[in-house]
């Protein structure tokens, strides 16, 4: 406190000078770079949506920077490497069954808003779903009669519990099974109602009432095992999170922690029979819930690093352990497959 | 410098000395540009770490635990500090300045490690800082209005708490995607903070030199202040013994905003669809009626303020327990906001009646780690009880211990403001 008062006024002008001047320069600067980024990106070459249509296909979220990012497209399956064909419906996770499309958007605004929306194969409006929060896992049963959200609920630093997922179940045009979390946990036997319960990432089975998903307390996730009919989940397998089933109903791929710091997993497929689990051959640490290509193939989204973050590709690997990942899909995230 | 800003709001009040002086109102204007800053970060980091670093929601959740538990730990490390070297100021500088360092490591951090450090450290700057800030407010003040003094300061910082999250979303709506644009203007927002902190803030001196003192109002502890060091024995004081121990037993039945919020979200759609927005029905009440709770605090009283200021609480707990209606949610954040402007700041501006000036801030830091250690017990048995009970019965088991604990707290406290209002 020595130098004397004007002066250090003068001193904090030029650092609001310096700060404000700063800010603006770089914030002109991300807007003007971000829109010669929109307009350098080539053109996607795309592919008619009527040719595909009633193929067998892999319906997916398109990330290729440039025209239709964020859009829903979709591929052949007999030929992924084909012109994707983009459909004009932003989602920020996408699921699809031959009859229904899941799709979860977002509304970025001054407050998010979310929205969960069935769509019919033509990707015209059947029902809306309720939701809130940030997309995370989207499914349909194969026959397009139930559909499972799961939403990360944010909270704020002033809510110490501020992670909070919602995972809900409805039967289309029908009954609202609600929020997981209120289900039965039967664990070892014995009925649990632990209040730190979470319960994300479902699959479901041919029958329309069995369903797999993960459910998470105490630090500890689980694979479960369900019963809409019944409104009980009982625990199969620890660590496990957001399960697969196949199409053949025998094997669930899922992530494990294995132990790892929070945030990186390794997928590992579990024989539903025998109890035996497998680790995949995918050596990175992937966050998605994965989808089955065939009864023996796995595919998931995995980003790009670096200044790539907002593009991420598809890969696939074997769902025995064996052979190695390749890409399957460039500039792609949430696929499902149509067959 | 000394500024003596007129409270437009004294027309009517015939005791008030209607003052609150110039060094409060820039340590609020600092509090307020450095939640601005914390605030912008947080209400988008879940979205950051999930959405752009491609992280679950899981990693967020751990995240956010850090964030919660290393400020309590530094807190008493900031208040020995302030009352050791006697220079407060310059611990606050260090706190808010570490902060400030964090938000810029934010902007080349990548990946789970990188940010975890990053929220760390923001965390240690904030534990550092609180201590002795709080002990600047009160030698800036005059002793009759330290409740308001500290209203205005926990006002001012409300507000940049409002303003953060809101600022953060507008910028992402105006440049989608841009999280890094917020991380700059949140940096920036973080160095004027310090930098109002460090150039117009006076070092004042609780032990020091009287001519320092010049800003704040003189007050009854004023005299005899040279003594050249503080003994930490001075804390062991029968009357702080009091306020602590009522502070405590009202702390185990205060539960986490956390459980709240939840509480609410699970009876309610409204809630749940806004879940994002609880805290602004709650900071909004707290900004609004800090100012005015101080006042009352100094009139009649600030430990009858402070026991009061529980009854609010009761009657959100009363509410969260009830059946979901739109009102009652409303009710309960705007109850949970009055709790907060009728404790947080009295809380303070009691302790500080009650230490001698030479370990005002160490007095201060263990009064605030008491509520915080208080509250982290009351969440741990909260948390068993919503598990054996459910919410709704445990909120009202909650609401029931309050009652009761009030009598003897009443009791413990009821000494404090004859001694302090004289």
């Amino acid at each position: 406190m020595t130098s004397p008062l004007g002066r250090r006024v003068l001193a904090l002008v030029a650092v609001v000078v310096v700060c404000v001047a700063g800010t603006g320069l770089y914030l002109w600067h991300a807007r003007a770079e971000q829109e010669a980024a929109v307009d350098a990106a080539p053109p996607v070459p795309t592919a008619s949506a009527t040719l595909i249509h009633d193929l067998p296909r892999i319906v997916f979220r398109s990330t290729l920077l440039g025209t239709g990012y964020g859009e829903v497209a979709m591929v052949p399956l007999s030929d992924p490497s084909a012109d994707r064909a983009l459909t004009g419906t932003a989602c920020e996770r996408v699921y699809a069954v031959a009859s229904r499309v899941l799709c979860l958007a977002a509304d970025r605004g001054f407050v998010t808003t979310y929205s969960a929306t069935v769509l019919d194969a033509d990707l015209s409006k059947v029902q809306d779903l309720p939701l809130s929060g940030m997309a995370s896992r989207a499914r349909l049963s194969d026959d397009g009669a139930l559909a499972a959200t799961t939403t990360f609920i944010s909270g704020h630093s002033y809510a110490s519990a501020s992670f909070v997922t919602q995972t809900l179940v409805t039967r289309l045009g029908g009954e609202a099974y609600g929020n997981l979390e209120e289900f039965t946990i039967v664990h070892d036997g014995t009925t649990v109602k632990p209040v730190d319960r979470n319960v994300w990432g479902v699959t479901f089975a041919s029958d329309d009432d069995t369903f797999y998903a993960t459910a998470a307390w105490g630090g500890k996730t689980w694979l479960v095992r369900g019963s809409l009919s019944q409104r009980r989940l009982t625990t199969l397998h620890e660590d496990a999170e957001c399960p697969s089933l196949s199409p053949d109903g025998r094997t669930v791929v899922y992530k494990k922690r294995l132990g790892r710091p929070a945030g990186q997993w390794r997928l590992a497929a579990y024989d539903l029979s025998s109890g035996k689990e497998t680790l995949l051959a995918e050596q990175r640490s992937i966050d998605d819930q994965v989808t089955w290509l065939d009864d023996a193939t796995v595919i998931y989204g995995l980003g790009r690093s670096g200044s790539e973050s907002a593009v991420s590709d598809v890969w696939a690997v074997p769902a025995d352990g064996t052979g190695s990942p390749r890409v399957l899909l460039k500039g792609a995230w949430s696929p499902a497959v149509v067959r | 410098m000394y500024v003596t800003l007129r409270d437009a709001s004294t027309s009517g009040s015939r005791r008030s000395t209607g003052r609150v002086t110039g060094t409060v109102v820039l340590l609020g204007v600092v509090s307020m540009l450095t939640d601005i800053s914390s605030e912008s970060v947080s209400a988008v980091l879940p979205l950051y770490i999930t959405a752009v670093l491609g992280m679950s929601p899981l990693a967020y959740g751990f995240v956010d635990g850090i964030y919660n538990g290393v400020s309590a730990a530094v807190r008493m490390l900031g208040g020995w500090f302030a009352d050791r070297s006697d220079h407060p100021k310059c611990v606050a500088v260090a706190g808010y300045g570490l902060s400030a360092v964090s938000r810029f490591f934010l902007l080349v951090a990548s990946g789970f490690g990188a940010i975890s450090v990053v929220v760390t450290v923001d965390r240690l700057g904030k534990g550092l800082r609180t201590a002795p800030r709080d002990a600047l407010i009160s030698s800036a003040s005059d002793p009759a209005s330290l409740g308001r003094s500290f209203g205005v300061h926990r006002s001012l910082d409300t507000l940049g708490a409002l303003i953060g999250p809101l600022l953060a979303f507008a910028l992402l709506a105006a440049i989608p995607g841009a999280y890094r644009a917020v991380f700059v203007v949140s940096a920036a927002f973080a160095v004027l903070g310090v930098a109002v902190l460090l150039l117009l803030v006076p070092d004042l001196r609780p032990r020091g030199p009287r001519s320092t003192l010049a800003g704040g109002a003189p007050g009854a502890d004023d005299q005899s202040l040279t003594r050249s060091t503080p003994s930490w024995r001075l804390l062991l004081d029968r009357r702080l013994g009091r306020l602590l121990a009522a502070a405590a037993l009202l702390g185990v039945l205060t539960i986490g905003d956390g459980f709240l919020y939840l509480a609410l979200q699970r009876r309610d759609d409204l809630a749940t669809e806004y879940f994002p927005l609880l805290y602004v029905g709650t900071n909004f009440a707290y900004m609004a009626l800090a100012v005015p709770l101080g006042r009352l605090a100094d009139r009649y009283g600030r430990a009858a303020v402070f026991l009061t200021g529980h009854l609010a609480l009761l009657a959100a707990y009363g509410l969260a327990a009830g059946p979901g209606w739109a009102w009652s949610t409303m009710g309960c954040l705007l109850l949970l906001g009055t709790f907060y402007a009728a404790t947080d700041g009295v809380l303070a501006a009691l302790t500080v009646r009650l230490v001698d000036p030479g370990v005002r801030a160490s007095g201060i830091a263990t009064a605030q780690t008491v509520v915080a250690a208080a509250r982290f017990v009351s969440s741990l048995v909260f948390g068993l009880l919503w598990v054996q009970v459910g919410a709704a019965t445990a909120l009202w088991v909650v609401c029931v211990g309050l009652i009761v604990a009030m009598v003897p707290s009443a009791l413990l406290l009821r000494p404090l403001d004859g001694e302090t209002t004289a």
